[in-house]
């Protein structure tokens, strides 16, 4: 049995794949079937669609040419259009979306992940990311203006010196305040990231444990 | 056994090994590891302000990183698996494979997988923002990327996931066939291939299509961790150690040292290593059972593969030697000593104490290199080695160069991964201590000049190779065949014969 064809086409190759995929695969989907997968729309909130208003106060022109008005629709569509960019420039080889309960993680960017969190169409295929040159944005929505992001994408360099992220000038059309569809697009992603929670995390607090140590 | 030369019953090498396909895949092989080399050194060159090209839509570092593991794990590895196999499995069942039309067939459906696989991750994403994509993926409610797709190492566009899982399908059949009819005990080797073809079948579609169109959120964090662990371990590892079972007996002339220790090897990993994926995700919200179960099964894979090395360390004992003249041989062990290596640090680092630490460093990356430069392209640098000579009917160009490729090769990624080792110890310990971020990117400034000259270190041994390659396709072929070339049917036998 142990050198035989049929015991290591069926045993091995399919036997033990199978043992292993319903232990460590269909355990956890049985576990969070409770807890059923919201749409994107169901996942724009009112302050995901607030920061959506002040892009169009910001940049009138730009939104008016990609997106009319300022409502759940337009709004799911470029959440959409923004996590595809994000996920095609490959910027979760470099930021991770979640915290850890170690590492003094929960004081540096808010409270430790949660199952529920993940349980929408924006996280198929889930977000953790594995790597981290950059910090992690789970928690990153609000905590800064949509216009230091867009001078962030447009050259990292002159809001944060020394960073090595690369720029996205494709993301603009010429100069930082003209953001194209896509810039748009990444720019409300991004400030959707942790809209969910009942409060911003005060990043405050950081400075705060600082003078402590 | 190995007196039964070449008797007539048994086919000779010619008829049943198509050695054009094998220097075709070989070909496009080393052409995908010349891409993805370029594709990492444009990613360390980023990471340390040398980017010349920043800003540069289709040369982003983020695109091209992706390029980087992609074209290493499609194109180069998948590619020269595929040349060893169409080397490896007629010579062990006396049998061609299937149909000689499916292979040329195969080859040309594989390259278009890879090519269109790094053309969708270079050109896609500037196409993300038309409306049809954003229509249909609103009535669809899938997530419709032209580019790269959200799920490490299954980053292959959407569009070409169907080829590549038909394509492995075929190619399953098409190896598969030779080994079905072949009467008798297997060999090792045929162990190892056989359990791969029906894994990699599985696990590509696994992850190819479950956390993509079915499975949302944290569970299908867990599946992304298993399709992550059984692309390297049921795909890379057992096509990895058949192809050590084959080469090694033969370039020593001696069996493998015990059979017992073959199949405790095989069985130990065919068990362990599909439990491990979660291993990948340690403090998510994915239940914390089965995080603990996954660090207790990757534990003990690692004492499982102790004894596949222990085989191979009885199986040269007494004839160390070789190692000085013989290069094949020295890539391949030197290969297990940094799979050793290797496999005694993921058994530290997978408990939850190091990954408090070291989970998102740049550990994980020096991790990442080891096994897969260090430990698997080694091997198959060796094999390539071994295999040119008798492909092109020619010796060597030169030695030398051979030698300089082996030493670059070792030494650079051995100092690329203590490199990386340092780099995320001090990443770990400055996020943990609260300073700001910037802080811990500029501390890893020195390590990240050292690891670019490292990776130089392994370009280089590496562009030697093409060169001294190219040079031994311009010589004349020579007339004196290498000894072993001689009896190629009886050689066979005498693998088997343990
Ligand atoms: C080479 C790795 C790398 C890539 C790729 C990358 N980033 Fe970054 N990112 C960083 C680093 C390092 C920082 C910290 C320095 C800084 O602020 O620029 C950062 C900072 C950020 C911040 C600010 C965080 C804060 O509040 O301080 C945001 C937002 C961000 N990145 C988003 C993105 C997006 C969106 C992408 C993809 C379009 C991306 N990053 C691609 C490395 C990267
Ligand atoms: C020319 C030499 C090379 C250089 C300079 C280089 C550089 C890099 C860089 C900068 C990254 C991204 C690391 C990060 O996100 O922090 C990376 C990732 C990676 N590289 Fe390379 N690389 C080289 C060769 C190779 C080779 C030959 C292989 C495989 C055989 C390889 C396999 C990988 C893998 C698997 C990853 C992903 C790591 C992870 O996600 O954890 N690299 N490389």
């Amino acid at each position: 049995m142990f050198e035989s064809k049929a015991g290591i086409f069926g045993i091995a190759g399919l036997g033990f794949f199978a043992f292993a995929f319903i232990s460590n695969a269909l355990v956890p989907i049985w576990m969070y079937k409770e807890l059923p997968e919201q749409t994107v729309e169901e996942v724009v909130n009112a302050r995901v669609l607030s920061s959506f208003g002040d892009l169009k106060q910001r940049y009138p022109e730009q939104f008016d040419k990609y997106f009319d008005a300022v409502d759940v629709d337009n709004c799911a569509e470029a959440l959409r259009l923004g996590r595809q960019v994000y996920i095609g420039e490959g910027c979760w080889h470099c930021h991770s979306q979640f915290v850890r309960p170690v590492s003094n993680e929960s004081r540096r960017f808010g409270p430790v992940s949660e199952t529920w969190e993940y349980q929408n169409a924006l996280q198929r295929p889930v977000m953790f990311g594995t790597r981290r040159v950059g910090p992690d944005l789970s928690r990153e929505g609000g905590r800064r203006g949509s216009d230091w992001h867009a001078v962030h994408f447009f050259e990292p360099k002159i809001v944060s010196t020394d960073s090595p992220m690369p720029s996205y000038p494709w993301f603009f059309e010429g100069s930082p305040d003209k953001p194209n569809k896509r810039g748009l697009a990444m720019i409300i992603y991004i400030q959707w990231l942790g809209s969910w929670l009942d409060e911003y995390p005060y990043y405050e607090q950081l400075e705060a444990d600082q003078e402590e140590l | 056994m190995s007196e039964g030369s070449s008797s007539p019953d048994f086919p000779q090498h010619d008829e049943i090994v198509n050695e054009r396909l094998v220097r075709w895949y070989f070909y496009m092989a080393l052409t995908f590891m010349l891409i993805s080399m370029l594709g990492g050194l444009l990613m360390a060159a980023q990471l340390i302000h040398w980017n010349p090209l920043n800003g540069i839509e289709y040369l982003s570092a983020g695109r091209w990183r992706m390029v980087h593991t992609n074209a290493i794990a499609y194109g180069f590895l998948a590619n020269s698996f595929l040349g060893v196999l169409h080397w490896v499995v007629p010579r062990l069942t006396l049998r061609p494979v299937l149909s000689n039309r499916l292979s040329y067939f195969i080859f040309f459906a594989w390259q278009f997988v890879v090519l269109s696989t790094a053309a969708g991750i270079i050109i896609g994403p500037s196409f993300q923002d038309q409306a049809w994509v954003a229509e249909l993926s609103k009535s669809l409610n899938i997530a419709f990327s032209l580019g790269a797709q959200g799920l490490e190492w299954g980053e292959t566009p959407f569009w070409i996931d169907p080829v590549a899982q038909l394509g492995l399908l075929l190619l399953a059949i098409n190896f598969g066939s030779p080994i079905f009819q072949q009467k008798g005990p297997m060999y090792v080797t045929l162990w190892y291939f056989l359990a791969a073809f029906v894994w990699t079948f599985l696990t590509y579609g696994m992850g190819n299509f479950l956390p993509e169109y079915a499975v949302p959120g944290t569970s299908a964090g867990a599946i992304g961790g298993l399709f992550i662990h059984d692309l390297v371990g049921l795909f890379v590892t057992p096509l990895g150690w058949g192809m050590m079972y084959y080469f090694v007996p033969i370039i020593l002339k001696r069996p493998i040292w015990s059979h017992g220790l073959s199949l405790v090897g095989f069985w130990g990993l065919a068990f362990f290593y599909p439990l491990q994926g979660i291993h990948h995700f340690l403090y998510t919200p994915i239940p914390m059972f089965l995080q603990y179960g996954a660090v207790i099964s990757t534990i003990a894979v690692e004492l499982v593969v102790m004894t596949v090395i222990i085989n191979f360390i009885g199986t040269v004992w007494g004839a160390t030697d070789i190692f000085k003249k013989n290069i094949p041989i020295r890539w391949f062990y030197a290969g297990m000593i940094l799979y050793f290596v290797t496999c005694a640090q993921c058994a530290l680092q997978v408990t939850m104490t190091f990954q408090k630490l070291i989970h998102f460093t740049d550990w994980v990356v020096g991790h990442a290199h080891l096994v897969m430069f260090g430990v698997f392209s080694m091997w198959i640098f060796g094999v390539m080695t071994y295999l040119f000579p008798r492909l092109l009917k020619r010796e060597w160009y030169s030695n030398t160069l051979c030698e300089i490729h082996f030493w670059a090769s070792f030494v650079g990624v051995i100092i690329m991964f203590l490199d990386l080792m340092f780099a995320g110890l001090f990443q770990g310990f400055y996020w943990a201590s609260l300073q700001p971020w910037d802080v811990s990117v500029e501390v890893s400034q020195p390590f990240w000049v050292v690891r670019i000259f490292a990776g130089l270190t392994m370009f280089g041994g590496f562009l030697c190779f093409l060169y001294n390659l190219f040079m031994t396709m311009q010589s004349a072929e020579s007339t004196e065949t290498a000894p072993d070339l001689e009896n190629k049917t009886a050689i066979n036998y005498q693998v088997m014969d343990h």
